[in-house]
């Protein structure tokens, strides 16, 4: 997985509530058998005409925030279905970062699993840097430090769990980390195998 | 003594293989369903890094998302990738020694279906799958959410997922339901009353008569759609209902281990004075019928109402999507709900595929014909629900109404498969998910339950099943 440390790119403002992901990613194109390649589908129906021509109002569609690396959202970002194509559609475009007050649980524990930090900010915070975002001032996401700075230097501070931060910042591998833990694992397996052998045949 | 605990912490204490510092656990997870839009990343994952699957017992796969509902499915799936989908689950499981119903086994059906169906889901267990509707099998009692690719690779790999506790939260559903309102309009009801987001972070406990007094498949629609209030999973305390239910199936455990089983579940309630970090509390008997008229299922209302009005709506974010939501539906503010007319009807679905459902809607259908103009199909939850509705007739009283009666999947709940709504047309659907385009491209869903479905396709419109 790539590190995430400190990323200086632009926002795109998508000013919506409950962006679900059969917006970010719609099902047709979940019947790949890659993970990479889904950047082109990324909120396909909100970017082309059904016949494919780009919808110019949509933002991603307009400069600079074609080549945005973060995306600054309404509340509940990424609810619905837990499909991961929906972080692997974000990362395939460039987008390394998502800012939002609340995220779906599913949705912000797949962001981890791919270099992708999702900020968690007050409503406030998310307006201000909404509106940076809409001005075009480039947002620095620094996650050492914890924070975001927006236009005219002003940071924010955000919250994030120890162990969580520490995957992104190393690009640890999940299931690596865990098999450290195999023998732990296999006494479980005993013990409950033990109480509940109902479980085991 | 310790400290009163609810059921979700008994469950997750229980599974609980090592902890760190800020409270990342390792949990062990009991079973683990696998189909095939959300698992050949994770497979492919495994043979990148030469891992195997850590207990292939534990795990049971179908194909569902992707398979024709045409009762020519036997030639094969026609598309090329869902084709090249389901010809990667069949290759996987071969490699990895996982039990597997194919498309044209008897037993094949939606994941969600065939888990509870064959006895897999069991009280107390923990169970995953790469979907979000996984936390149906918490009507069980049993600790079941929905996950990512990535972690189904850990799953795989490790039968155990990183995890932190949720919070709890109970929802209460006082006294009987009226006749006529069903599991469907109860959780529809409770996520306009606490909204899409509002389980986030959450493990949901229900409780109440209303709910003690669902059979198994009403309690399984209550816990499918906890995460359309964006809850992680849903629960239920497993009772005689439950024991009932699992009794004599072929997964789950049989003879002497059957009672030692039970003797376990029956441990599995919140204790008294267990606390919880958030409580809800509705009376069964303020809910009516329930319809959808927007895009997210938080928008929802009584059958007996109208479609309201973006105007009296205070914030910003919410106007807007409203606005947004009724554009794209093509209703207006202030319109009765009984007046907006339907094209298709879609009766099916993890929410709503179960033989009881089919059950409610043939109660409508029967005796009536199809309106005019609607096209209306069921599909079945699994080859045994519709193996049981022929036996019990249940197909004659469709095809005799005019509906279209098909082969188990997923279907036109998300149509993957070729069953999908064109650009404007309105469906009544039995389904989960009222989302922009779910159902096909600019498709208009309105979500309720299947005996509402089957009266909106008699009448053509949306209609209060009570009143037919």
């Amino acid at each position: 997985m790539q590190k995430f440390t400190v990323l200086k790119g632009t926002a795109a403002p998508l000013p919506m509530v409950n962006v679900d992901t059969d917006m970010i990613i719609p099902k047709q194109f979940l019947k790949t058998i890659e993970r990479t390649g889904l950047g082109k589908y990324l909120f396909n129906d909100m970017r082309f005409t059904p016949e494919g021509a780009e919808k110019p109002e949509f933002v991603l569609n307009k400069e600079p925030y074609r080549h945005a690396s973060i995306i600054v959202a309404g509340d509940n970002f990424g609810c619905g279905s837990s499909r991961e194509h929906a972080p692997w559609a974000l990362l395939d475009f460039g987008i390394r970062a998502v800012i939002s007050t609340s995220y779906a649980d599913i949705f912000y524990n797949n962001c981890f699993k791919n270099g992708i930090l999702p900020v968690t900010l007050p409503k406030e915070a998310v307006e201000e840097l909404m509106q940076d975002a809409k001005e075009q001032v480039e947002l620095t996401i620094d996650l050492e430090k914890q924070q975001v700075v927006g236009g005219n230097g002003k940071t924010y501070a955000f919250d994030i769990e120890p162990f969580r931060r520490k995957c992104l910042l190393d690009g640890l591998d999940d299931i690596g980390l865990t098999l450290v833990y195999e023998d732990k694992i296999a006494a479980f397996e005993t013990a409950q195998k033990n109480t509940q052998p109902w479980l085991y045949s | 003594m310790t400290a009163p605990r609810t059921l979700f912490q008994k469950i997750w204490d229980s599974h609980v293989v090592s902890s760190n510092d800020d409270g990342t656990c390792i949990l062990y997870i009991d079973r683990h369903l696998v189909h095939e839009v959300t698992s050949p990343q994770a497979f492919e994952g495994l043979r990148m890094t030469g891992r195997k699957v850590h207990r292939p017992q534990a795990t049971l796969a179908v194909a569902d998302h992707n398979v024709p509902t045409s009762h020519d499915r036997a030639k094969g799936i026609a598309d090329p990738e869902s084709r090249l989908q389901v010809d990667t689950l069949t290759k996987n499981v071969k490699e990895f020694g996982i039990t597997y119903f194919d498309m044209n086994d008897k037993r094949q059906g939606i994941v969600h279906i065939i888990g509870p169906e064959q006895g897999m889901t069991q009280p107390g267990m923990t169970i995953v799958c790469g979907d979000s509707h996984t936390s149906t099998h918490g009507a069980f009692g049993a600790l079941a959410f929905g996950i990512g690719t990535s972690e189904v690779e850990h799953v795989l790999a490790t039968q155990t997922l990183q995890q932190k506790a949720a919070k709890s939260m109970r929802i209460t559903v006082k006294g009987d339901l009226h006749p006529g309102v069903t599991a469907k309009d109860v959780v529809l009801a409770i996520i306009g009353a606490i909204g899409t987001a509002g389980g986030t972070g959450h493990v949901v406990e229900y409780a109440g008569e209303a709910i003690r007094g669902l059979s198994m498949e009403g309690r399984m629609t209550v816990c499918n759609m906890t995460i359309e209030a964006g809850a992680r999973a849903g629960l239920i305390a497993p009772d005689e209902t439950t024991f009932a239910y699992l009794k004599g199936r072929p997964m789950a455990p049989q003879g002497e281990d059957f009672d030692k089983a039970v003797a376990y579940w029956k441990t599995l309630v919140s204790d008294e004075g267990a606390t919880y970090d958030k409580e809800v509390v509705l009376n069964a008997a303020d809910i009516a019928p329930q319809v959808t008229w927007g895009t997210s299922p938080e928008t929802v209302a009584p059958i007996t109402g109208t479609v309201p009005d973006p105007a009296s709506v205070e914030d910003e974010g919410k106007k807007s999507a409203m606005l947004r939501a009724l554009d794209y539906m093509g209703l207006q503010a202030g319109m009765k709900l009984t007046d907006v007319k339907i094209d298709k009807v879609f009766i099916g679905s993890c929410t709503n595929g179960r033989i009881e459902d089919l059950r409610a809607a043939a109660a409508v259908a029967k005796g009536r014909k199809v309106a005019g103009g609607v096209y209306a199909m069921i599909v079945p939850g699994s080859g045994l629900v519709k193996a049981q509705a022929e036996e019990e007739g249940l197909d004659k009283v469709f095809i005799e109404a005019g509906f279209d009666w098909r082969e188990p999947g997923c279907s036109m709940c998300l149509a993957m498969n070729a069953d999908k709504l064109e650009p404007g047309e309105r469906c009544a659907s039995t389904s989960n998910r009222n989302f922009e385009g779910r159902q096909g491209r600019g498709g208009r869903t309105h979500l309720m339950s299947p005996a509402m479905a089957a009266a909106a396709a008699v009448t053509g419109r949306l209609t209060d099943v009570r009143e037919l």
